[in-house]
């Protein structure tokens, strides 16, 4: 093969099958430190070890969540931390059928020369990270790796910078085993159209394709987190459908059928959006060789986070919106959500943050 | 989208998603003047052109034969000539509903500094030459690629040139409304194993994608004519399951959907052995998100060639082996291939000529 012999390679593809299981998708819990501090300042709740805590335990513990999840992306801190009774998150995931996932890259930095382009960093030593977070209960990984749309950009170097970086990472986490989620995120900012958003997105995954060809990845055992492909945030919105037009024609253009499932990130779009863009492409008539799901962030939590506030008696209101959100996802994955839940506040309420920073 | 807009984009799709109808293929019919010679030879026919007119009138008019086929591809002289009532040839495929297809490549030349490896010529005025075969009728064109596996065969140079001929080749084809074959062949010659070919094969094809891409190819306007994944020809022989897991696992890695199908090369295979395997491959479970059908010269040809021996009264006989040649692979494109009982004289015969230049 042109995937290099790997120990893991049948755990890999099971894994990587799973993720993609009708009616269930990944949350996104995996904000760094840094990040998830700006989501509670929004909610007034201070950045402490014991908040992000019972936060993630809020999510974990909804009744009902897991039925929805195949996989929950953790930072480091949050896979060896547990529930207040005691119990090791990775364990509560894994009784729940739910596979744990850790976030691996170290943010991203300038590429000099350009205008504002990054690349992402992460690889020094990544092997040995792997390798206890494999041990720690892992089972899949994540990379970001984000290119924008500008007069001159992405630039030729970005692409290639990004797509290599990404595909050097997929390897390491095989040979590690871990499922490497290949995450290339065209950002929404600007005002272009959504033609040039096909074609950037395009451009870029074709090249993603071929960095993992070159470094010997078993696709079988990857799962990719593209961009919908949409106007830019400053242009007029298009109809669901088209959006699911333009992103499967975009993946059939070139995502090998032997990836097993896209699961898609939810950019700037609010929880409600994100969802019936989802919907949308499940119902899309043509071919769609690999699962279409979801790994949102933000539009699994926005209305959750709204409603907790930080205070112990918001829990059970705050669950609600959270399995309200995991629900009406695991039906757009199966092409059958009627865009009736309830929604809770902020729900519709767009997340989009110019040149968003994780 | 990443692919140019060309006035015949929808006639591309069209004829395209056409050559793919489930049980329908194409007649490789396109040998020049001096490969034609070699097998007058075999069958002691002198090499003048009423022969070779002879020839193809026979293989068009064969009855039932054209129902078998979606297209033909003629080599530059064969696109002018006529039945010996006066018909066109054009015409008499396209009143059967066969896409008439043109050879456009001007064979190939040695790579300097390589192992004898090659790159295919025929780039310069390309787009003239489109034009007027489009103009006599033609809406398909074909290249052939050529590369080998060696000790250090194929190299990136032969590799990426070969691609990027062929990339270049396709959007001339499509700015001038032929639907480009894209063949990139890999020669069966070797001793190497069954592994060998398929880790050679996905790297080519990957690259090969990567180039059509880099030159805004419309996928859906395209057609992929690749080798199966065998074993080399000095090798020992698998079963035709091993070939079509091992060709349908390589195209599902590197094939895009939107590819709308795969026209397969029968190298040095028999008539009876390129049948059986592309049956293997119609009947696999698994993905498969494109037709996967023939694209046959000699393992078309052979037996009709042997019966009609280049006698008149013999051409009834022939045009019978013809058609069970084409009711095989008809059947095959359907998986329903049962085996043939009435093996034609030479049916079973390998076809492999070492280091075959057509």
């Amino acid at each position: 093969m042109s995937s290099f012999n790997n120990k893991y390679q049948e755990e890999l593809i099971a894994n990587a099958a799973y993720i993609g299981s009708p009616g269930k998708g990944i949350l996104a819990a995996d904000e760094s430190t840094g990040t998830i501090g700006k989501r509670l300042a929004s909610i007034s709740v201070e950045n402490i070890e014991t908040n992000r805590r019972a936060l993630r335990e809020l999510l974990f513990t909804t009744p009902g969540a897991f039925d929805c999840l195949s996989g929950v992306i953790l930072f480091e801190e949050t896979l060896y931390q547990k529930t207040a009774a005691g119990k090791p998150f990775v364990e509560l995931l894994k009784e729940g059928g739910v596979l744990p996932g850790i976030k691996v890259d170290k943010g991203t930095i300038e590429l000099a020369g350009t205008n504002g382009e990054t690349t992402t960093q992460g690889l020094d030593g990544l092997g040995q990270r792997c390798q206890k977070y494999y041990e720690a209960g892992a089972r899949f990984a994540k990379w970001r790796a984000v290119i924008k749309i500008g007069p001159n950009e992405p630039s030729e170097l970005a692409i290639h910078e990004n797509a290599y970086g990404l595909a050097r990472y997929a390897v390491i986490c095989q040979e590690n085993g871990l499922v490497p989620i290949v995450e290339p995120e065209i950002l929404v900012d600007g005002s272009h159209d959504i033609n040039k958003c096909a074609e950037v997105t395009e451009r870029v995954l074709a090249a993603c394709y071929k960095a993992l060809n070159d470094h010997h990845v078993l696709l079988e055992g990857t799962l990719l987190k593209p961009n919908m492909v949409t106007p830019g945030s400053d242009s007029p919105k298009v109809a669901p459908e088209v959006i699911a037009e333009y992103t499967i024609k975009a993946l059939q253009r070139t995502v090998p059928a032997a990836v097993p499932a896209v699961v898609f990130l939810s950019g700037g779009q609010s929880e409600e959006q994100a969802t019936l863009n989802l919907n949308a492409m499940n119902k899309f008539k043509g071919k769609k060789p690999w699962a279409l799901s979801f790994s949102f962030g933000r539009a699994l939590q926005q209305s959750t986070l709204k409603a907790w506030g930080g205070k112990d008696e918001n829990i059970k209101k705050a669950q609600d919106a959270f399995i309200s959100r995991c629900k009406a996802n695991s039906q757009a994955t199966l092409g059958t959500y009627k865009g009736d839940s309830t929604l809770g506040e902020g729900a519709s309420e767009s997340l989009h943050v110019k040149d968003y920073k994780y | 989208m990443s692919s140019f807009k060309s006035k015949y984009e929808d006639e591309l799709i069209a004829n395209a998603a056409y050559i793919g109808s489930p049980g329908k293929g194409i007649l490789a019919a396109d040998e020049s003047t001096g490969t034609i010679g070699k097998r007058f030879a075999n069958i002691k026919v002198e090499n003048n052109e009423s022969n070779r007119r002879v020839l193809r009138e026979l293989l068009f008019t064969a009855p039932g034969c054209l129902e078998c086929l979606s297209g033909v591809i003629l080599f530059e002289e064969t696109l002018y000539q006529k039945t010996a009532a006066g018909v066109p040839f054009v015409e008499v495929l396209k009143k059967g509903g066969v896409l008439p297809g043109i050879k456009v490549d001007k064979g190939t030349v040695e790579l300097p500094g390589t192992n004898g490896e090659t790159t295919t010529q025929g780039l310069d005025d390309l787009g003239q030459r489109c034009k007027k075969y489009y103009e006599a009728g033609a809406r398909f064109a074909k290249w052939r690629a050529v590369l080998k596996i060696g000790p250090n065969e194929p190299s990136p140079l032969s590799i990426h040139e070969n691609a990027y001929g062929l990339a270049r080749y396709a959007v001339i084809c499509q700015e001038n409304g032929l639907v480009p074959i894209v063949e990139p062949e890999i020669l069966v010659d070797g001793s190497h194993d069954i592994a060998k070919c398929a880790d050679v094969t996905e790297r080519v094809l990957a690259a090969c994608y990567k180039a059509l891409s880099d030159h805004h190819v419309l996928l859906e306007g395209t057609l992929l004519k690749p080798n199966m994944v065998t074993p080399g020809s000095d090798a020992p022989k698998v079963a035709a399951e091993v070939i079509a897991q091992h060709t349908v696992r390589a195209l599902l890695r590197t094939v895009p959907a939107a590819v709308p199908a795969i026209v397969f090369l029968s190298g040095g295979q028999s008539e009876e052995e390129a049948s059986v395997n592309l049956n293997a491959m119609n009947k696999l479970q698994g993905k498969k998100p494109w037709s996967l059908t023939f694209s046959y010269g000699r393992a078309l040809q052979q037996s009709t060639l042997k019966a009609w021996g280049g006698k008149d009264e013999n051409i009834a006989k022939a045009q019978a082996a013809l058609l069970v040649r084409c009711k095989a692979n008809s059947e095959a494109t359907l998986g329903k291939y049962q085996g043939n009982a009435n093996l034609g004289d030479g049916a079973s015969e390998s076809l492999h000529v070492k280091d075959y230049k057509y």
